[in-house]
Formats: C-alpha cells, sequence, structure tokens
C-alpha cells in the first residue's frame, strides 16, 4: 500500500516551491519510525536549540509516549526548566533580547519541518561555512546570510566555502559559493564529520517528528480505514447488482 | 408494530408532506436509467457539502479567530484535541475534493448539455453554488492564518483596490483595517462558519428543487419525459431514484472516500497542492513570501488576471472568466445535446478548452516567466473562444441524429 501511494505522489510533478535556491538539495533520508534517532535528535534539541528556539505546541509528555520515555526519563534527560511533563517546549527568551543578539526572534521549530522540508533542515544544518563578513562569522548555503550561528561546530568542524567563477549577461565574472568543504582534513576530523551528518539526521528526524505527530498515528490508522472500505464496497456492488438485476 | 408506524405516519402525513416529498424526490423521482460514471459527482458533491459542514463544527469548536492565537489553535487541533488531526485533514482535504467534484459535475454537465433548455436556471443555480463555494474557501483560507492564508488574502482584497473611485475603501470595507489584520480574520470566520453555508445550503437546495422539476438529463441528452408509458405516465427510459440510484451512489460513494481516505491518511499536503508549505510559518505582515500563489482550484482564474499585463482589466477579464458561464444555456445553439451526437468541431473545442484549463491552472501556480506568461496568453484566448465562439461554432457543427430512447 505504502509504495504504491508513493508511487502515486512521485506522478505528480514537483512544486514551484522547492525551486529556490538552485543548489542540490542533500536528502535527510530520516525514518520517524526509527525510536532510537527520535531520542537522540529529542536530546541534540533540548541542548543546543532550545536555547533560542521554542517548540511551543509541543508538549513533554507527547514525547514520552511516542518516543517510549517514562515521566523520570523525560525529566532527567528533556525537561531543564519545565517542572511539570505537560508543558510546552517554551524558552525563556523574550523578544527583545533575541533581536538584539541575533538580529531577528529566532523562529519557533514545532512545525519547522512542515514548512521547510526535511531534506532542506538536513542541508541547512550540514552547510554553514566560514565568513568572516557575517557577524556570527558564519554563512550558509541554502540560507543566504542567516542571522543564527553555528551552535554545534563543536560537532561538525568548521567548514570553507568552495567557490567557482562565472560570467553574468553583462560580462562580469564574480565568485560564487558552489559548495563546502571542511578546513581540517585529518581522518580524525572527517570521521567527526561523519557522526555529525548522523546527528544532524537524528535531529531532522525528531522535527519531522515534532512538526506533526499525528504522523505516526495516522499511518497505523490509515490502511485499517481503507481496507474496511475496500470490503463494504464488495458488499455496496453487490447490493447494486441485485437491485439492477430488472433494469433493461 | 407495524400498524403503528402506518397510523404514527398518517398522522404526520395529515400535518406535514413526508411521505409527498418522500415520494417526489426519491421513491418517484424518475431518473434516467443510462446515467454514467460521470453521473456520482452530484450525489458526491452533496456528501462532501455534509462532510464540510460537520467536519467544520468539530472544528470551529477549538479554534480561535485571534490573530494571536489562530494559528496556536490550529496546532493545538492537531496535537492535543483527540482525533482533531482527522477532523482537520478530512476539512482541508475536503477542500479540495469539494473542488474536483464540483469541477467534474460541471463537465459532465458541459459534455452532455445539462445546461440546455429547460435546465438553464438549474445551470445559473449551480453557478451560483461555485461562486459561494468560492467565497467559503477564500475565507476558510485566511483561518489557519500561516503565511499563504495571509498574503493570499491580501493579493485577492487587493485586487478590490483596482476598482476605480470605490475600490481603495472598498478594500479597505471588506478588510475592516488598512491590511489583513485581527478584525479581518474575526469577519472572515463569521462568514465562513455562518453566513455562506447559509447561503450553500439554500441554494444547493434550490438546486435539487430545480433539477427535480425538469428531470435529470443523461449522456443521451434525450427529454426521458418525451416517452411515457400512456397508462402509467412514467417515463419508458425512467426509474426510481430510490432504490436504483441510492443503492448505485452508495458504491462511488464507498469508492470516493477509498481516494479520499488515502489522501487523508498518507498524503494530506500532497505534495503542497492541498496544503501549502507556506502556510505552516505564522503570518508575518512584515515578511512578504517570495512566491504567492492561491490553492489550486483558483489558479486557472489567477492565471487569466495575471495574463493581461493591466491591473483593472486583468480584474475584469478574471470576473468574465466565471461570468461567461452562466450564460453558456444562451451560447450553445447545437440542435442536440449530447457530445454523443455533436460533431468534431465541439470535440475538439471541448479538448482545447480542458487542456486550455489545466494548463491556466498550472501556470497559474508559478512564478511568471516571458514564456509562461506568453503560454497563460494563449491559454485565456482559448478558455474565452471557447465560451464566445460557441454560438457560431456549435451552429456550424455537423450533428449526428438523436435516438428516441435512451442507449446503454
Amino acid at each position: 500500500m505504502r509504495r504504491l501511494i508513493l508511487a502515486l505522489t512521485l506522478l505528480l510533478p514537483s512544486m514551484a516551491f522547492a525551486a529556490s535556491g538552485g543548489l542540490e538539495r542533500l536528502s535527510a533520508d530520516n525514518d520517524i519510525m526509527d525510536k532510537a534517532s527520535l531520542q537522540a535528535g529529542a536530546k541534540l534539541f533540548v541542548n543546543y536549540c532550545m536555547g533560542c528556539h521554542s517548540a511551543q505546541y509541543v508538549r513533554f509528555q507527547r514525547i514520552g509516549k511516542d518516543l517510549g520515555l517514562s515521566e523520570e526519563e523525560l525529566k532527567q534527560n528533556l525537561m531543564f526548566s519545565a517542572e511539570k511533563v505537560g508543558e510546552t517546549m517554551t524558552i525563556a527568551m523574550d523578544n527583545d533580547d533575541a533581536e538584539r543578539w541575533f538580529g531577528v526572534m529566532p523562529p519557533d521549530l514545532s512545525v519547522i519541518a512542515r514548512a521547510r522540508g526535511t531534506d532542506w533542515l538536513y542541508t541547512y544544518m550540514l552547510t554553514f561555512y566560514l565568513d568572516p563578513s557575517r557577524p556570527m562569522g558564519v554563512n550558509n548555503l541554502v540560507f543566504k546570510d542567516v542571522g543564527m550561528p553555528h551552535v554545534l561546530w563543536e560537532r561538525q568542524g568548521w567548514q570553507k566555502p568552495v567557490y567557482k567563477t562565472v560570467t553574468d549577461d553583462k560580462g562580469n565574472t564574480h565568485q560564487v559559493v558552489i559548495g563546502v568543504d571542511l578546513v581540517d582534513k585529518t581522518d580524525e576530523a572527517k570521521a567527526k564529520a561523519d557522526q555529525y551528518k548522523k546527528d544532524v539526521r537524528d535531529l531532522v528526524n525528531f522535527l519531522e517528528y515534532i512538526g506533526e505527530p499525528a504522523k505516526l498515528e495516522r499511518h497505523r490508522l490509515g490502511w485499517k480505514v481503507i481496507l474496511f472500505l475496500v470490503i463494504f464496497l464488495g458488499f455496496a456492488y453487490v447490493l447494486k447488482k441485485e437491485y439492477w438485476r430488472d433494469v433493461h | 408494530m407495524n400498524k403503528i408506524l402506518t397510523a404514527s405516519l398518517e398522522w404526520v402525513d395529515t400535518r406535514f408532506p413526508l411521505t409527498k416529498l418522500w415520494n417526489e424526490h426519491m421513491a418517484q423521482y424518475y431518473a434516467p436509467k443510462n446515467f454514467n460514471v460521470w453521473y456520482y459527482f452530484g450525489s458526491l458533491a452533496l456528501l462532501m457539502l455534509v462532510l464540510q459542514i460537520a467536519t467544520g463544527i468539530f472544528l470551529a469548536v477549538n479554534y480561535k479567530p485571534d490573530a494571536a492565537l489562530a494559528f496556536g489553535s490550529v496546532e493545538y487541533i492537531m496535537r492535543d484535541v483527540e482525533y482533531g488531526w482527522l477532523i482537520r485533514y478530512m476539512h482541508s482535504t475536503g477542500g479540495s475534493f469539494f473542488f474536483i467534484v464540483v469541477y467534474l459535475h460541471m463537465f459532465r454537465a458541459l459534455m452532455y448539455g445539462s445546461y440546455r433548455k429547460p435546465r438553464e436556471l438549474l445551470w445559473i443555480i449551480g453557478m451560483f453554488i461555485y461562486l459561494a463555494l468560492m467565497a467559503e474557501s477564500f475565507f476558510g483560507y485566511l483561518l489557519p492564518w500561516g503565511q499563504m492564508s495571509y498574503w493570499g488574502a491580501q493579493v485577492i482584497i487587493s485586487l478590490f483596490g483596482a476598482i476605480p473611485y470605490v475600490g481603495e475603501d472598498l478594500a479597505v470595507w471588506i478588510r475592516g483595517d488598512y491590511v489583513i489584520a485581527d478584525a479581518t480574520l474575526n469577519r472572515f470566520f463569521v462568514y465562513h462558519v455562518v453566513l455562506v453555508p447559509l447561503i450553500l445550503l439554500a441554494l444547493a437546495a434550490a438546486h435539487i428543487i430545480a433539477l427535480h422539476e425538469v428531470g435529470s438529463n443523461n449522456p443521451d441528452g434525450i427529454e426521458i419525459k418525451k416517452n411515457k408509458d400512456p397508462k402509467t405516465g412514467i417515463p419508458k427510459d425512467g426509474i426510481p431514484f430510490h432504490p436504483y440510484y441510492t443503492v448505485k451512489d452508495i458504491v462511488g460513494v464507498v469508492v470516493f472516500l477509498i481516494i479520499f481516505s488515502l489522501v487523508i491518511f498518507y498524503a494530506p499536503k500532497m505534495g503542497g497542492y492541498f496544503i501549502e508549505d507556506n502556510n505552516f510559518l505564522p503570518a508575518d505582515p512584515m515578511k512578504t513570501p517570495e512566491h504567492i500563489a492561491p490553492l489550486w482550484y483558483f489558479t486557472p482564474f489567477y492565471a487569466i488576471l495575471r495574463a493581461v499585463p493591466d491591473k483593472l482589466l486583468g480584474v475584469v477579464a478574471m470576473g468574465a472568466s466565471i461570468g461567461v458561464l452562466f450564460f453558456l444555456p444562451w451560447l450553445d445553439r447545437s440542435p442536440v445535446k449530447s457530445i454523443r451526437y455533436k460533431g468534431w468541431i465541439f470535440k475538439l473545442a471541448l479538448t482545447l478548452f480542458v487542456i486550455s484549463f489545466f494548463g491556466l491552472c498550472y501556470l497559474g501556480m508559478q512564478a511568471p516567466t516571458p514564456t509562461k506568461t506568453a503560454f497563460t496568453q494563449l491559454f485565456s484566448v482559448i478558455y474565452f473562444a471557447f465560451f464566445l465562439l460557441m454560438p457560431w461554432y456549435s451552429k456550424i457543427d455537423k450533428t449526428k441524429p438523436v435516438p428516441e430512447r435512451v442507449t446503454d
């Protein structure tokens, strides 16, 4: 069933929204059924993201229920400022401070995966590069001049931009960033960067999950509803046939 | 037991025409026996109306029409309300499916000439339903208070600003503010849940009453009332709506619900066609999205609007593209109703029209480029030509003789 739906979805032409940016999008390839990955992502989220970003529509209790964490585990691993499991993932930073520090209030991340898509988020988290012209010292391939610092740089290591010289229609040449490359190329650094990719995959997985916790549920419920309807269709068809026997 | 029931029914019937209504509209309403698959979409449209109202009531219970709370209340429904996500997806998917069903229903009328005499008024009432449906969906789309809700409404309302002299004042009057704001959200909520549904229900009732007065058309475009059994007075090609078409329509309903469920459970966003990605960003009056497009069911008309370089003329063209449909019964001069007996000219015209409609639908979603605009203009011309040249080409088109009785 799922394969059929996938095929149907693929048949649709891709949307206009996907076209902006022009750079190759990396594939997040995450799986919201993978609870270990979701748990790892949750931990990264509360440790690194929730300093500045809220997820104000997400309740800890719901995360516990869906990710198989007890109330104790929730409190020890995910809840640092919240006291009750019924609370949502809010933060203490206020708007004015945020604007002074970053120029803009960091957006709430409850439904960011639904707005941006997981591939975009994955690419975004992997393509911060050093750019001394920016206030935070970094720029981003898919989100140009973003106000966010590279919070996870310790886990990835710094990256530098890869340039390409292009000529525009007026004949002027200038350099554009077409990719990123690790500054430190030792095996150790490469291994760290690879581990970081896995971390980002977990994080993006968690973001997709909090974007729509009901997704786990609807995939479970859907085929049952459809199975019922298919069986009902058999009866409805036989009933119709019986009634219509005398129509010529 | 049976006696009590019969007595009760008699008691009611002397005070309210229950049996009479049942017979007139169900048990003794004779519909042509040769309905094909295209005839499911009438009952499906009614199903969608009921479904949208039912799910809408559940949503309205938890929704907050307040600029500060609206976006969050939708997420509350999606997360904290039991099965809120299901109700919400049924409603959001239902919006798109309602239009799919109505477009197919209208296309059926185009193919089989269901708008022709004596069904002109039936067609016009149907067109008013279509207009009301567009208004309903436009008002409803503001309510999630996402970026596309906000900026889509901003673009559409600003179109009123193109009207000379009164335009700007009119736009302010509609919004209740100089920009889309809390006042707009509040009134749109009221229009969406009270005003337009009332109009829709009244029009739907009128549509059915008008249909049952003139009788249903059929794929052959033959008036079955012209050929009645002399003894009983029942059309020879007619069968009682109930039970024949009730049991048949149940099959249609179930097939429809299977497709509907596939979308609800496995692709509720439909890749951005049914729920746009940007609508998961809360409305922000300070940040205009790069690309604003209405939902797919409006894009053909939005494309026509953009095809005209002048804003006011564009608005006029967009209005005309819908308005011209009202005159369809008098534009068609063909001696036959159904496409089955019409000639190649009409078949070609209808094919080109369908291609243009899909083309406009697609182009209306895209950011304009010179090539795309050229195609939009071409399709717009074909769209209008289909209607405006119809009095001429439908007259000279070579038709086939129509049989006395319906075919299978």
